[in-house]
Parts: structure tokens; sequence; C-alpha cells
């Protein structure tokens, strides 16, 4: 007798994905998906998409998905829960669009701690368009756009998602994890999981920031790419958990609006 | 025609709010810049009361892409702003109008460009009718004229967004939205709703649905193009609205919109008291623009009087609709130097 110990989760489409060899989106895609499955909300989950190498993520999850415009996830993704409470809400981005270009809604989406669960890929550098600086490259480091590094004097210092979450009192939850070796996406997994579970049972904002390597950007092998997480971005991204509020009264709005549909003046043609 | 009750006094802003509830908003995202303020003060009483969510967003790209979220999820959705914030959104519009869902924009203009100041101006003609943000789309474009429009283009708004799945701009100026006018708040007919298959709700007995504009494979980006196209030519068939008054026996007509068709319907009886025979022509739709209606008078009429207030958006649309050798003439006057109606017939009269 066999026993099938290992499977797609039902989150995820059985696709070939368009990532690089050695991206890690493929793995945070997966631990997302087990999320989906595991807390059985898969058929009421909307997952939002950046603008960025996950853009066309609705291949791959198995789940209702919308676009967002560069850094706009939050907003779009409060205009879906507020529309509809009942609804499982994620977002799903990178670091030049949640922090940068999309810093003041993440914030304030986060301050008003909507019920909302954001997986942040951070992997300090921009991939879709070619490799320029992302508002996480590390001081010294080259990119297509800081040819000679980073510096403190022309760029500033790498922007620490997870600290500056963590200080806002909206935020329930908050966790920076890795997916360099099976230790770390083991975390990063468990991790996942709490930010899903934050929503579903406390309708509270969970915020996992999940670094990540882009070997064609960095232009290393996968493995050396790996390793460069591990030694390098972890020393300007500390892993660990920034915040865990115990359960309390839901900081998000309860109240769904009316339906249209039970409108007394409502006729359908 | 349903009893509508009683007219009420009521701002242009405020019974914008109450048509736009009437309708069914359900959702409203919005970020404060004068002159349109009483829109979210009022909802923000008033949405409760049914049920709905009333949220100032941190900005006017927060706004409209929170409004780009809720109808996905389809409720219906609006914000309101003016000109600069209007701007902000045109990048959420595009998005709207790629992804071909259904929002309510409401702009109550200020002056331009820059910050401006906040009188009654016109001078988002061209940035309305035209789409405003990037590639090639339109939006439905409503002109008010008086506080009962604003209560009867907020119904009418929802309806056509829903019909077209595209983004509807209500067009107001300062003096419609904020000035007090009797005004009936109650629909003149029952209010239309559709269903919204392509909402994304869940993935529960269905395939997962998706909603995006970016298209990277094949022909698919140039066929939603063609797509959208089809549905414009539509719409310019199907949904064309304006208003005359006295044009039958008139030798020069004049044309305008908002505030500045206020002035020239004033106008338009004062002259035709000193026995000018002239008449007035109101588009109702700035998109879709009344192009066939003002060819066919213009095989009568050779004489045209374009009014606005900037200098001069539509005249461009008049020109190009009228047959080739009708006389089209333009006067306006920008940022809140408001002509009078006897300002107007001396211009009558210089041609």
């Amino acid at each position: 007798m066999q026993k099938k110990v290992f499977s797609r989760p039902e989150g995820l489409l059985d696709v070939t994905t368009h990532y690089c060899a050695g991206c890690t989106h493929g793995t945070a895609h997966r631990l997302v998906a087990e999320a989906l499955d595991h807390f059985g909300v898969r058929e009421r989950a909307v997952g939002v998409a950046p603008a960025g190498c996950s853009v066309m993520m609705y291949k791959y999850f198995n789940c209702d998905t919308i676009e967002a415009a560069h850094g706009r996830a939050l907003a779009v993704g409060t205009g879906i829960k507020r529309a509809r409470p009942d609804l499982f809400v994620f977002t799903y981005q990178g670091d030049g669009d949640l922090a940068s270009i999309g810093l003041c809604e993440t914030m304030h989406a986060a301050n008003r701690g909507e019920s909302i669960s954001v997986i942040y890929v951070n992997n300090a550098v921009y991939g879709m368009t070619g490799g320029q600086m992302a508002p996480t490259t590390l001081l010294c480091q080259r990119t297509t756009t800081t040819p000679a590094g980073r510096t403190v004097a022309n760029e500033g210092f790498p922007l620490k998602m997870a600290e500056l979450m963590a200080n806002l009192e909206g935020v329930t939850y908050c966790e920076r994890a890795a997916m360099y070796d099976v230790k770390q996406v083991r975390r990063a997994r468990k991790a996942i999981f709490h930010a899903f579970e934050i929503q579903i049972q406390h309708n509270g904002f969970g915020f996992v920031e999940l670094l990540s390597a882009c070997p064609t950007n960095l232009k290393m092998p996968p493995a050396k790419a790996q390793k460069w997480v591990a030694d390098e971005m972890v020393k300007t991204f500390p892993l660990g958990v920034f915040k865990d509020l115990p359960p309390g009264p839901s900081p998000a709005p309860s109240s769904a609006p009316a339906a249209l549909a039970e409108e007394g003046t409502a006729h359908a043609v | 025609m349903a009893d509508r009750g009683p007219k009420k006094l009521v701002k242009g802003n405020v019974a914008l709010a109450e048509g736009a509830v009437q309708a069914g908003l359900r959702c409203y995202f919005g970020y404060p810049i004068t002159p349109q303020n009483e829109v979210p003060e009022y909802l923000s009483g008033r949405l409760p009361q049914v049920g709905g969510i009333f949220l100032q967003a941190e900005s006017e790209l927060a706004s409209i892409n929170m409004v780009l979220g809720a109808v996905a999820a389809g409720v219906r959705a609006m914000t309101s702003s003016s000109s600069p914030g209007i701007s902000l959104m045109q990048e959420g519009i595009s998005f709207l109008a790629g992804d071909q869902l259904p929002a309510v924009i409401v702009n109550v203009m200020r002056c331009g460009p820059g910050l401006g100041g906040i009188k009654t101006t016109q001078g988002d003609y061209y940035q309305a009718t035209r789409g405003g943000g990037h590639g090639d789309y339109r939006t439905i474009v409503l002109a008010p004229t008086t506080v009962q429009e604003m209560f009867d283009f907020a119904v009418l708004a929802f309806e056509l967004a829903d019909k077209y799945r595209n983004p509807v701009l209500i067009l107001a100026d300062a003096v419609i939205g904020q000035m007090a006018e009797g005004a009936y708040l109650v629909p003149d007919r029952p209010i239309v709703t559709v269903d919204k298959p392509y909402i994304v709700t869940g993935a529960q007995g269905r395939p997962p649905q998706n909603i995006r504009s970016m298209y990277l494979e094949g022909d698919d980006q140039e066929e939603l193009n063609y797509v959208l196209q089809d549905k414009y030519r539509l719409i310019e068939r199907d949904e064309v609205r304006y208003k005359t008054t006295q044009i039958d026996d008139a030798e020069t007509v004049l044309v305008a919109f908002g505030t500045a068709a206020r002035i020239a319907l004033s106008a338009v009886r004062e002259a035709r008291k000193m026995g000018m025979k002239v008449g007035l022509f109101r588009p109702v739709t700035l998109w879709p623009f009344p192009t066939p209606q003002l060819r066919e008078l213009s095989q009568r009429v050779n004489k045209f009087f374009d009014f606005e207030l900037n200098l001069g958006q539509m005249v461009d649309d008049v020109r190009a609709a009228v047959v080739p050798g009708t006389r089209v003439e333009f006067y306006g006057r920008p940022a809140g130097g408001l002509p009078t109606p006897a300002d107007v017939i001396q211009k009558l009269k210089e041609l």
C-alpha cells in the first residue's frame, strides 16, 4: 500500500511558471497556496497582484485574483475587503511595489488595521524591469542604476519594512522570514499561516516579509544567490517576529454594505 | 413618472451624494478638496444609515484604487474630487477602463493649471472627454446644469457604468456644486441594476476569475483595444444626450454646457426679447459628444457661438461636428471670471 505524502496544493494550478531558475517566487507561491488549503479559504479568497514579476500570479493561483496598479495593491485590497468583509483578501507584493511607489498605501492600510494578509517579497532588486535599485537594495550593492554600488549619500538607506510596520498601531502581526534553506522555508510557512490566521480569526492586518533570491539580477548562480541572502541580506534585514499582538477586539470594521440586490428599488434587467 | 414628492432646497453637491446613495452607492472613498467637500461630508453620515462604507482615503491615488477594488467585488462605488485630485486619479481611471469595470467619478472642477483657485471654471473638458489617462480609452461624461441634474445624473451614472462596464465621469463646476436650488430627491423611475458575472468574489463553484488589463501574449492586448473601441461605438450610437432651447427658428445657436449653459440660457431669453433669433444647444453627454445632432442642425443654421468657462476646448468638437462652411465663433473666460448674460449678448451682437 502506497501513501501519498507530497502533492501539489489545491491552491496552485498545475502549470509551469515563468519565473527564472532559482527564483524563490515559486516557493513563496507554494507556501501561500498551502495556507489557502489549510484554512479552507481558497473559494472565498481574492489575491491582489502587484506590478512586478508576480503580476502574472493569476496564472498560478487557483483562486480569484486582480491586478493592481504599481504600488496600489493595498488600496485595491482595502476596496475589496470593505465591500465584501466575508472575502479573504491577500496581497502579494515586491519591494518596489510595496516599499517604494506604494509606501503610502502600505502604511495607511496597515495603520487602519485592514483585515488583509500581506505577503511582501523583498529581493533587494527590481526584477521585472531588469535589475535596477530597489528601496531595499543593500548599501554598496551594485544594480543597473547604482553601477558603483548604493551609497548613503546619494540613495539613502535600505528601507526596513518589517521594523516600520511593527511601529504602526493597526498592525496585528509582522514577521520577517527567509527561504534560503529548508529550515527558513518552514519558518516562512509558519509565518504565512499565522498571517492568514490573523485575518481569518481576528480581522487583523498580518504582514510577512520574505527575503528572496533573484539570481538573474544578482548575476549569481541560484545556490550563490541563496547564500547571498543568508550571508548579506540578513545582516541588514534581521529575521524574526517584530510584532504579534494577542487576539483582541478587531481593529477593522465588521459591517458589510447592504447588497444591492436587497434594495427594494432594485430591478434586474 | 414616479411621484417624486416635494422639492427640497439643497446644495448641488449634497443632491449628487443623495442621488448616488439612492442609486445604490454602498462604498465611497475620497480625499478632501474644495469645492466638492459637501459630497464626502454628507456621505460620511448618510452611508452608514444604509449599511454602506464611507472611508476617507489617504490620497486620491488610494481613493480611485479603493473604488477599483470595491467595484471588482461587485458593489456600486464612487469617488469625488476636484481638478488636481482628478489628475492624480487618471492612472486608476485608465485601469478601470482597461479592466472594464464600472465606477462613478465626480469632478467638481476648480481652476488650473496647477493648484489654481476654487472659482467656477471648465478647464477640464479635454481631460474628461479624451480619456484623461494613458491608453486609448474613453469615459462617459455627464455635464449637469442644475441641482436636479446633480441628483438625476448620479443615478444615471451608476446605470450607465454598470451597463457598459465603463467608468462614468460627472463633470460639474463650483457653481453647480455649491449653489442651492429646489430639487426632487427621489428618482423619477426604478433604479436599474445588472448581473455582474465578471467580479472577483471567490472561486466557489466555478474556475478562478481574474481582473486585469495587461496581456503579454499574442495579440490579446490589441484584441482588448478592439473590444473597447466596439463598445465606445455602441455608446456613441445609443447614449448621446443633449438639450435644446428655441433652436427651431434660430439664426445663431449658442453651444454651452454646465454653468456656462445657465448663463447662455439667460442670454437667449434676453436676446429673444430684443428680437434676436438665438437658440441654445446644450450637450449633456460631453462624451459621447452630440456630433451627429450638431451636424444635422448645421445643415440649417450656419452660425454657431460656442461659449465656455475656459479659453476654448469644446469648440474643437463643435467645429469638427458642423458641416464645412459653417461659421463657429468662440467666447470664453477662464479661471473664475464669470461673464454675465449681457456680456454674452454683447459678443453675439459683435458677430
